[in-house]
């Protein structure tokens, strides 16, 4: 006796919408764990050192970045030591106030946050901190990582 | 002959009834990640540029606790060989020595600490012995705040701007750091 064949029930073609938000909310979080948001390309290498007496800025609208260390160069080989503030990289450090006085008549809350590489040398720095006093932006922060107390 | 049936048109919608989930979630995503990236570091407030006709007020050298970092990254405090993690106790008992001691300040307010660097000195052992002094200055405050009943100075200074009180213990203990010139510059 031949068997039963039940015939096949029609298979929808409507793509399910019910683990939509499911989808979405999974692209979320891996948005959210995997991005790192940059303004500017940072042309210098900065290794920030590490600190314990941290302060944390959470108005970032005061602030300005200053990037001090070997610039970056093809083939992940360092050059000299360069100066970066926004998107340029500063040949003569005697432009620093002019740049910096413009930013202080624009936002005179200015915080200027030093993001220096921790091989740079002293002199570098100093210089700047007489740049910044001659443009008469005082508050500065010298950026550094949260260090792990042993 | 069969005939050739016709098939009915399939509609092209995309369903819409998700989109302001979509928009929702971008939206939370927009706000989470712009504020993730808080800077931190140490702050500092550098002094103001000098006038050619103004003279500095004079200070007292027993006010000043002199730190000096050489090329090597070594540490003088006070003319004295001195080790990185020394440095916090030392500026303690400078601050925190109210005439006692003739060789340190005479009161906590007019207490000054003065980092030297040469213009070699690498930038990591200036901000470590920065760090050390700033971690001094930390811990005097949180001890003063536990004076006045305080759990630390953190909760202290959540304490008085929600009221709006002065702060007395950054009154009574300010934190002069002064960074110095290194010579013949």
């Amino acid at each position: 006796m031949a068997g039963h064949f039940k015939k096949k029930t029609k298979t929808k073609e409507e793509i399910p919408t019910a683990s939509l938000p499911d989808i979405i909310f999974m692209l979320l979080i891996f948005f959210m764990v995997t991005t790192v948001l940059r303004e500017t390309t940072v042309q210098v290498r900065t290794l920030l050192p590490k600190a314990e007496a941290l302060t944390k800025i959470d108005q970032k609208r005061l602030v300005t970045y200053v990037y001090i260390g070997p610039k970056k160069l093809e083939g992940n080989r360092i050059g000299e030591t360069s100066v970066q503030i926004d998107d340029a990289l500063v040949e003569d450090l005697g432009n620093v106030r002019t740049i910096m006085y413009s930013k202080l008549v624009e936002q005179p809350r200015l915080i200027v946050s030093l993001k220096v590489d921790e091989t740079s040398e002293m002199g570098v720095v100093l210089d700047i901190h007489g740049e910044l006093r001659e443009a008469g932006t005082l508050r500065i922060n010298y950026s550094s990582k949260r260090e792990i107390p042993s | 002959m069969p005939v050739l049936k016709k098939k009915p048109r399939v509609e092209g919608e995309i369903p819409t009834s998700s989109m302001a989930d979509i928009a929702f979630l971008l939206l939370i995503f927009f706000l989470v990640t712009t504020t993730i990236d808080v800077d931190t570091g140490i702050g500092m407030v550098l002094p103001p540029k000098l006038e050619d006709d103004v003279i500095p007020p004079p200070i007292r050298e027993r006010n000043v606790l002199k730190i000096l970092v050489n090329e090597a990254g070594l540490v003088l405090v006070e003319d004295q060989p001195s080790a990185v993690q020394l440095i916090r106790q030392e500026v303690m008992t400078h601050v925190l020595n109210e005439g006692v001691d003739p060789r340190y300040a005479e009161s906590a307010g007019k207490a000054l600490i003065s980092i030297k660097t040469s213009r070699e000195t690498p930038y990591s052992a200036y901000v470590n012995v920065l760090d050390e002094v700033w971690m001094a200055y930390f811990e005097m405050w949180d001890s003063e705040a536990r004076v006045l009943g305080y759990l630390d100075y953190k909760t202290y200074v959540g304490a008085i701007t929600e009221s709006g009180a002065e702060n007395i213990i950054r009154d009574k203990i300010k934190a002069a750091i002064s960074i110095a010139e290194p010579d013949g510059t």
